[in-house]
């Protein structure tokens, strides 16, 4: 079993690729469409800007080929960036997005600084697999200015606060994401890992 | 719940992680990727590297050290000393760092800053700032640059405002007058630059007991602080540290296993 890591030049690839290491899993890293619709598990990393990361994504061919690993029901899943752009649109970006999961990821708009950068527990809202081994009170390292709003309650798995309640776990199906960066989140981020690579839907 | 940053800050020179007292007289620690991998057992959120020699050959052995830290540390860390092009950026990221501390390369050339946020994101980008109690500028303090030997004309005030607005995503800020004293941070500076900015705010400098922490969250308003003697000298631990806040009501991270 691969675990397929998407390359489109956004930024925190490396921290996922050791990560992965330290899991002791096979994985590789592509910047190919065929190998994402071919793979057996895919991970959809990301920080920076909505915008950019969507234009090359397309320039990769890459929402059809996710569109084809979900379709065959492989787990994916997002991180940060890959947790807003799997939704229809973002205020940070002119162009829709991936539109997995209806909704959109829209802006902080409170008097706490922005971005949300930090650690912060999670409130789990409906359980899943990607849950297993979590423990109470558990932290995860987040850093991003806009968020995910899924239209719909049930694909908001889990939530934060951060002046308001917002989606931090999103879903539906054999996709999931987290706002937050597991692979930055200490041994509690490890754990979510596991459980993500350990996961059949 | 949102929780309050502790930060241990590891001054590397030759490979070695040493600590001075208001940037003098420093002596040696330890192998930072050691000290590193204790700091993350004992549940520190975040870690900073700077490379205070930041010599050409300096600059080769951070960069091994960064990439032996990403492969067994997986909480956030940051790197700094004498990174001055999007290139140098793009190798310690790629070598596992979160994010690049620009310091004196920022105010010699404040372009950096906004090169390097369009490039990696807001969020990769740090300013960090030495600041010296000085009552001839209009914030009373002045931005010292090249590890406290060269004071500049610019006010720390001011220049947190301007880095911000060319793409900090966050600003460590370091006060040169408690540096290494252990006699508490600089809470009127610290609290002076965090309400005036929209991002996080690192406090810097003269951290000594648990007090001194609760104390810059408090009064300080800062966002994270930054530790270094009094974990690397083994005065306290930062369990200690957060059990402290933890009973004053500040929120940190608790559970770390």
């Amino acid at each position: 079993m691969m675990t397929i890591v998407i390359d489109y030049e956004a930024g925190n690839l490396r921290s996922v690729e050791t990560a992965l290491r330290f899991l002791q899993t096979d994985f590789a890293v592509t910047a190919d469409p065929t190998v994402v619709a071919a793979a057996d598990r895919v991970i959809l990393p990301g920080v920076g800007d909505a915008g950019a990361a969507m234009t090359t994504l397309r320039e990769r061919g890459m929402p059809e080929a996710l569109g084809t690993a979900l379709s065959r029901g492989v787990p994916v899943l997002g991180i940060c960036l890959g947790s807003q752009i799997i939704l229809d649109r973002s205020e940070e970006a002119e162009d829709s997005c991936l539109g997995f999961i209806p909704g959109e990821a829209v802006r902080f708009q409170c008097d706490l600084k922005v971005p949300h950068m930090g650690w912060n527990t999670i409130q789990v809202e409906r359980d899943h697999p990607l849950f297993q081994g979590l423990q109470q009170g558990s932290s995860f390292y987040f850093v991003h200015s806009y968020y995910p709003r899924p239209a719909q309650p049930l694909h908001c798995l889990g939530t934060c606060e951060y002046g308001q309640t917002f989606a931090a776990v999103v879903g539906r199906d054999n996709l999931v994401a987290t706002q937050f960066h597991p692979e930055k989140s200490g041994e509690a981020g490890l754990r979510m890992l596991r459980a993500f690579l350990d996961w059949r839907p | 719940m949102y929780q309050k940053r502790i930060i241990v800050c590891l001054d590397v020179r030759d490979g070695q992680v040493t600590k001075g007292i208001r940037f003098k007289g420093n002596v040696d620690i330890g192998d930072p990727v050691e000290l590193a991998r204790r700091y993350y057992e004992t549940g520190v959120d975040e870690l900073v590297f700077y490379d205070i020699t930041a010599s050409a050959e300096g600059r080769g052995v951070m960069l091994s050290v960064v990439e032996a830290v990403a492969e067994q540390i997986f909480i956030p860390f940051s790197v700094g000393g004498g990174i001055s092009t999007v290139q140098q950026m793009r190798d310690v990221l790629l070598a596992g760092a979160e994010k690049i501390s620009l310091n004196s390369q920022a105010v010699r050339n404040p372009e950096i800053i906004a090169d390097g946020a369009a490039r990696f994101g807001r969020q990769c980008i740090v300013l960090g700032m030495d600041a010296l109690a000085d009552p001839v500028m209009p914030s009373g303090y002045r931005v010292v640059i090249n590890g406290g030997r060269t004071p500049t004309d610019r006010d720390a005030l001011a220049w947190a405002i301007e880095a911000v607005e060319r793409g900090a995503g966050e600003i460590v800020l370091n006060s040169i007058d408690a540096d290494g004293t252990r006699d508490g941070y600089e809470c009127r500076l610290t609290r002076m630059i965090s309400e005036a900015v929209s991002v996080p705010v690192v406090a810097s400098g003269g951290a000594g007991t648990p007090d001194h922490l609760e104390q810059v969250f408090q009064e300080g308003r800062a966002d994270a602080a930054l530790v270094a003697s009094m974990v690397h000298y083994g005065d306290y631990t930062v369990p200690q540290i957060k059990d402290h806040l933890s009973r004053c009501g500040i929120p940190v991270r608790l559970q770390y296993r």
